[in-house]
C-alpha cells in the first residue's frame, strides 16, 4: 500500500502569464518557501540546473522579481530515450508586503536553490511599544 | 467479533481506492516506466552510451547513496529543507524527506566505469554500456 509519506515528485508548473515569449524556451515557476521574520523576510527557490551566474533578482515598485536562466546548449545533440519531466527557464516573481532595504539583499545559490535574504528597511520594522 | 454494518457502497469504494492506490504506487513496476515518484528522471543516449539526468536540487552530496549492478541503478538519499528557526512560514512548497529509487534498463551496464557528477542541483550520471552488450559489426568475408 502507498504510504503517505512517499516523496512525490512536484509536477513543473508552467507560467501562465499575459505576455507571450519572444524565445522557444518554456518557462516554469520555482517551488518556493518564504519565511518571515521581524527584520528580514527569507525567500527560497528551487531552481535546479541554474548556474549561479544565470540567475537575475530585482526589486521593482515592490515587486521581486527572480529569473533563472537554464544553459540549453548542454541538452543539444541528446537524444532523449525517456523523459519524466520538461526543462525550461524558470522566473517568478512576488508583490512584496513590507518594504525592503534594496541595498542589503543578499543571495546565494547552492546547489541549484537560490536563497534571498530581504532585510526590511528600518521604518518596515514592527515597534514594541510600552505601555506606562 | 464485532461485526459492523456499513454501507456497501463505501466499501466497494474502499477498495477501488485501494487498487487505484496499488497501480499508483511504485510496488510492482520499479521500472523507468513507473512515472511519479521522486526524483524524476531524463533518460539520454549519448552515442552508445547512457546518460541520465535527474532534478535533486538542495541535496547533500554526501548523502546521495547510488548503487549499481548489472542493468539497475539504485539513487537513495534524503532531501532535507532548512528552515530558519523563530520565523513565520508564508509559503511551503519544497519537498523534502527521504527518497529510494531503482532505475531499471534495457541494456547492460558496465557498473566499473559509471560516472557521477552532481552541480547545480542536476545529478548526471554517465551509464556505459557493457563492452559485450555493444553493438558489434560483422563484415562480410
Amino acid at each position: 500500500m502507498v504510504s503517505s509519506h512517499e516523496l512525490q515528485a512536484q509536477k513543473k508548473r508552467e507560467i501562465a502569464g499575459k505576455e507571450e515569449t519572444t524565445i522557444p524556451a518554456r518557462l516554469f515557476v520555482p517551488a518556493a518557501d518564504i519565511y518571515e521574520a521581524p527584520d528580514a523576510l527569507t525567500v527560497i527557490l528551487e531552481m535546479p540546473g541554474v548556474e549561479k551566474s544565470n540567475v537575475s533578482i530585482s526589486v521593482e515598485d515592490g515587486v521581486l522579481s527572480v529569473e533563472g536562466r537554464l544553459d540549453l546548449s548542454k541538452y543539444q545533440g541528446l537524444q532523449p530515450l525517456y523523459t519524466e519531466y520538461n526543462i525550461g527557464h524558470y522566473s517568478r516573481s512576488f508583490r512584496l508586503s513590507s518594504k525592503i532595504d534594496q541595498s542589503k539583499i543578499a543571495a546565494e545559490m547552492k546547489d541549484g536553490v537560490l536563497s534571498l535574504q530581504l532585510p526590511k528597511v528600518e521604518q518596515a520594522k514592527p515597534r514594541t511599544i510600552q505601555i506606562n | 467479533m464485532v461485526t459492523t454494518f456499513s454501507d456497501p457502497f463505501e466499501a466497494l469504494l474502499r477498495l477501488q481506492r485501494a487498487l487505484e492506490g496499488r497501480l499508483a504506487s511504485d510496488w510492482l513496476h520499479d521500472q523507468t516506466t513507473s512515472q511519479g515518484p521522486f526524483p524524476p528522471i531524463n533518460v539520454f543516449q549519448q552515442g552508445d552510451d547512457i546518460l541520465a539526468i535527474i532534478e535533486l536540487p538542495g541535496i547533500d552530496k554526501n548523502s546521495l547513496q547510488i548503487e549499481a549492478k548489472e542493468n539497475t541503478i539504485r539513487i537513495a538519499g534524503q532531501k532535507s529543507v532548512a528552515n530558519p528557526g523563530g520565523a513565520s512560514v508564508h509559503r511551503r512548497e519544497r519537498t523534502f524527506g527521504a527518497f529510494d529509487r531503482t532505475l531499471s534498463l534495457p541494456v547492460a551496464l558496465d557498473p566499473e566505469r559509471i560516472k557521477a557528477e552532481y552541480r547545480d542541483g542536476i545529478l548526471a550520471l554517465h551509464l556505459p554500456r557493457s563492452e559485450r552488450d555493444r553493438p558489434r559489426t560483422i563484415k562480410i568475408a
